[in-house]
């Protein structure tokens, strides 16, 4: 397509372009055959769905996974609640404090998790010792580690809005903050938060690092503990989880490309 | 606390955004649990670490956890660290760069960029365990692809021992996540291209080299750059999969740290863990800091 509307060379291109496609498609849709392959080997070189009804089966795989979801769900409203109203009043009243809220939510960029935690070790035996040892907890460490995810995408969310005029008009007509953000703002931005949210459900459910050196039992942790006795459920179970964040981005490429078009018919 | 900076702002928000010593203080307030927030489960933490860096294990100031790092399996597990994340950077960052190409030249609303996009997401930045049970199904000892050049070909992969749950083997799996991340930081850069400037340089009689050489290279080299240390970085942090593959020995440094959390401290070692994550954290921070000048130097093209 691209070939016909450039001239020079554009035969040798589509070659190279090719050659590039299928090589890395085989690189990287090779291994997923493959967990397909493995987790439908049955006895005697016969297909069978075994592993993966062996995923409902084990009352430890099914209690994990809905912790990680119910996590997941948790740390997406935590980080909504923490973001939005603050970066709102950043930009309409603070300014100042742009750069440095900014920082602190892409720190954990520059702090590896396997870093964290180790600070966290001794921070989670007090929130152990108040809140109760529920995995649920994990929260207050999900919300910090999805800030750099959830930053970019409501930050985006925010520039593409004319935020200054429509929380003037509505304090001019009488609206209180509590409404120009619920009612104003969020529903501007919900493409935005919608995304973020996406993103952070994915993390959540891949997180592996500080829930396993937590010792907390969730869908990763799960995983890589049956991995040593049931291989096959391991890798259904992987493939599910990848496909399962797969679905969630691909559905996210739609919602960021109709938003970036709004933003350029306002611009 | 809403109802004070009501009357305050009253209709003049643009004229006077908050002056006044009481408002500023009310309008503070609002940034109050945030910043409480990040306070206690970010910054708390990684002082802690490396605040403990420099502290034996009766809390008084020492530089013997930072000289421990200098030897021994420390030393080596930071060298390791920093082959792997420099090896698998370069390759993720070359074949990352071709796929960026691939799929920048392609529809931009196309569905080859969507799946490509949407894959790269989710192997880069949401892969961690699952990888590494994608490579054991692969060419584990039972993996479909071992198993299938034993039986066609009789070709053992793992002539030459566990290669898989070793320093290759990391090299491999890296490569399966730093390809897609250099994807996703790269493929911004090429839609930078203006098409313009190709044209310019067919209407001149410039070859595809010529414009490779001295138009498009030159204005991607600080993004590629950049992105190669980012990749870096992403490789140096990286734990998960790591973890999920190689459970005998710490070849590495995060899991040299995992080893100080499970339980293998020796005594008056209790802070050497903390060490190992400051070390990281620099290595980290500067790989990072390099990336954002780069990023910035590039962002000239891009206006």
């Amino acid at each position: 397509m691209a070939a016909v509307t450039k001239p020079s060379g554009s035969t040798g291109r589509a070659v190279v372009r090719f050659v590039i496609l299928l090589v890395l498609g085989v690189f990287f849709l090779l291994p997923l055959f493959a967990m397909a392959e493995f987790s439908t080997r049955g006895v005697g070189g016969a297909r069978s769905l075994a592993s993966w009804s062996g995923i409902v089966d084990d009352p430890d795989l099914v209690e994990s996974i809905l912790v990680s979801v119910q996590l997941a769900v948790a740390s997406s409203l935590v980080m909504l609640v923490l973001l939005v109203p603050t970066m709102t009043w950043i930009r309409l009243r603070l300014p100042k404090l742009r750069r440095l809220v900014e920082f602190l939510c892409l720190l954990p960029v520059a702090i590896p998790a396997i870093v964290l935690v180790v600070g966290m070790a001794p921070l989670y035996a007090w929130v152990n010792y108040f809140l109760g040892d529920s995995p649920l907890t994990l929260t207050f460490a999900y919300a910090v580690l999805v800030l750099p995810f959830a930053y970019r995408a409501i930050d985006a969310g925010l520039s593409a809005i004319d935020l200054k005029t429509l929380a003037e008009a509505a304090r001019g007509l009488g609206a209180s903050w509590g409404t120009v953000l619920l009612r104003i703002v969020v529903p501007n931005i919900r493409t935005a938060l919608i995304g973020a949210s996406l993103l952070s459900v994915a993390l959540v459910l891949g997180e592996f690092t500080i829930a396993s050196l937590l010792n907390f039992d969730t869908l990763q942790v799960q995983v890589n503990l049956l991995g040593k006795r049931d291989a096959g459920v391991s890798i259904a179970v992987s493939l599910l989880s990848l496909l399962f964040a797969f679905v969630l981005l691909f559905l996210l490429s739609f919602i960021g490309r109709r938003r970036r078009d709004t933003a350029v018919e306002e611009g | 606390m809403v109802a004070p900076v009501t009357t305050a702002v009253g209709g003049s928000e643009k004229a006077s955004p908050g002056r006044g010593p009481g408002r500023t203080w009310l309008a503070w307030l609002v940034v109050v649990p945030f910043l409480a927030y990040v306070g206690t489960f970010l910054l708390y933490p990684t002082v802690l670490v490396l605040a403990g860096s420099f502290q034996d294990s009766d809390g008084a100031f020492t530089l013997d956890n930072l000289a421990d790092l200098t030897r021994g399996v420390y030393l080596q597990a930071f060298l390791r660290s920093v082959e792997l994340s420099a090896v698998t950077a370069l390759l993720g960052a070359v074949f990352g760069a071709l796929l960026s190409w691939a799929v920048a030249v392609g529809k931009p609303e196309g569905l080859l960029r969507r799946v490509v996009v949407a894959g790269a997401g989710v192997l880069a930045q949401f892969g961690g365990v699952p990888l590494a049970f994608a490579f054991l199904a692969t060419i584990g000892f039972q993996g479909f692809v071992t198993q299938f050049l034993r039986d066609s070909f009789g070709v053992d992969l793992f002539a030459t021992g566990a290669w898989l749950f070793e320093l290759p083997g990391l090299t491999l799996v890296y490569t399966f996540f730093q390809i897609p991340l250099m994807v996703i930081v790269f493929l911004p850069a090429l839609d930078g291209l203006r098409p313009q400037w190709r044209e310019a340089v067919d209407s001149l009689g410039g070859s595809s080299w010529t414009y490779w050489r001295h138009v498009g290279g030159p204005i991607l080299l600080p993004a590629f750059l950049g992105s190669l240390l980012l990749l870096f970085a992403n490789a140096f942090s990286a734990y998960a999969t790591a973890a999920a593959l190689v459970s005998q020995g710490s070849p590495i440094v995060p899991l040299q740290i995992r080893g100080f959390l499970t339980g293998e401290v020796l005594l008056g070692q209790e802070n050497l863990g903390k060490a190992l994550g400051l070390g990281m954290v620099v290595v980290v921070g500067v790989a990072m800091g390099l990336y954002a000048l780069l990023q910035r130097r590039f962002a000239r093209w891009q206006r």
